[in-house]
């Protein structure tokens, strides 16, 4: 916590017991972890530099997950709201249209199906695509780790 | 020559039927020849050809650039995360 942050917005997606009418029993996120690692830790260094949050943190999760599981989260703490509100909004759309992940749906009768994409955007005007800090990899969590947040 | 790796995700695994392999190039490569030889190696993949983004070494990057000894060739159908 920081003792100068007025707040935290924090979003939790889940999983969605239907999708245009269908019923998923469950679903299965693909990840190319190696990139996916390396876009949230400058994803994270873009939104710090375009807004003066506090702190961020980013995860999405990897494998089989069952309907009402957490998939995604973005926490933001800012020392006013209306920052970390925008922020965290600009979090989980880059997440979206911009990250190498695929989701397989899982229907009845164990049928499976690609859930509809959109080719990946690489919108990132100011981010810079050189020496930018290793950290270690963070963010992307498998499923039999069971926890959403990494030590 | 120069040896590349390939890796293939979601729609384009399952067509190239391989998460990846290696594939030997001419030294005056590009990403394009590398797709090339994809698609030649994988016909299944062709459907998917104009969906597909690539990245190489994990940016997005575009048919004219050359390749290394080394390089990650990635294919990437349309992406849904959240």
């Amino acid at each position: 916590m920081d003792e100068d942050a007025g707040g935290i917005v924090l979003f939790v997606g889940t999983i969605r017991n239907q999708t245009n009418g269908k019923k998923v029993k469950g679903l299965e996120y693909e990840v190319y972890r190696r990139m996916a690692e390396r876009q949230i830790a400058k994803l994270e260094k873009e939104i710090r530099k375009r807004w003066p949050i506090k702190s961020i943190r980013l995860v999405h999760r990897e494998g089989k997950l069952k309907v009402g599981e957490v998939s995604v989260v973005v926490a933001v703490s800012a020392a006013h709201r209306g920052e970390a509100f925008d922020a965290a909004r600009y979090a989980i759309d880059r997440i979206k249209e911009s990250f190498p992940i695929w989701k397989r749906e899982k229907f009845g009768g164990g049928r499976y199906a690609w859930a509809k994409g959109t080719p990946i955007q690489s919108r990132s005007a100011s981010a810079p695509t050189t020496s930018e800090p290793q950290t270690s990899p963070r963010g992307i969590v498998r499923r039999r780790t069971r926890s959403l947040v990494e030590a | 020559m120069i040896r590349v790796r390939m890796i293939y995700f979601a729609q384009a695994r399952e067509a190239a039927g391989t998460k990846g392999e290696e594939f030997s190039l001419d030294k005056q490569s590009t990403v394009k020849t590398a797709l090339s030889k994809a698609f030649e190696a994988h016909p299944k993949l062709r459907p998917l050809e104009k969906a597909i983004k690539v990245a190489l070494n994990e940016e997005i990057t575009q048919e004219d650039a050359p390749l290394q000894e080394g390089d990650r060739v990635a294919l990437l159908p349309p992406v849904v995360g959240g």
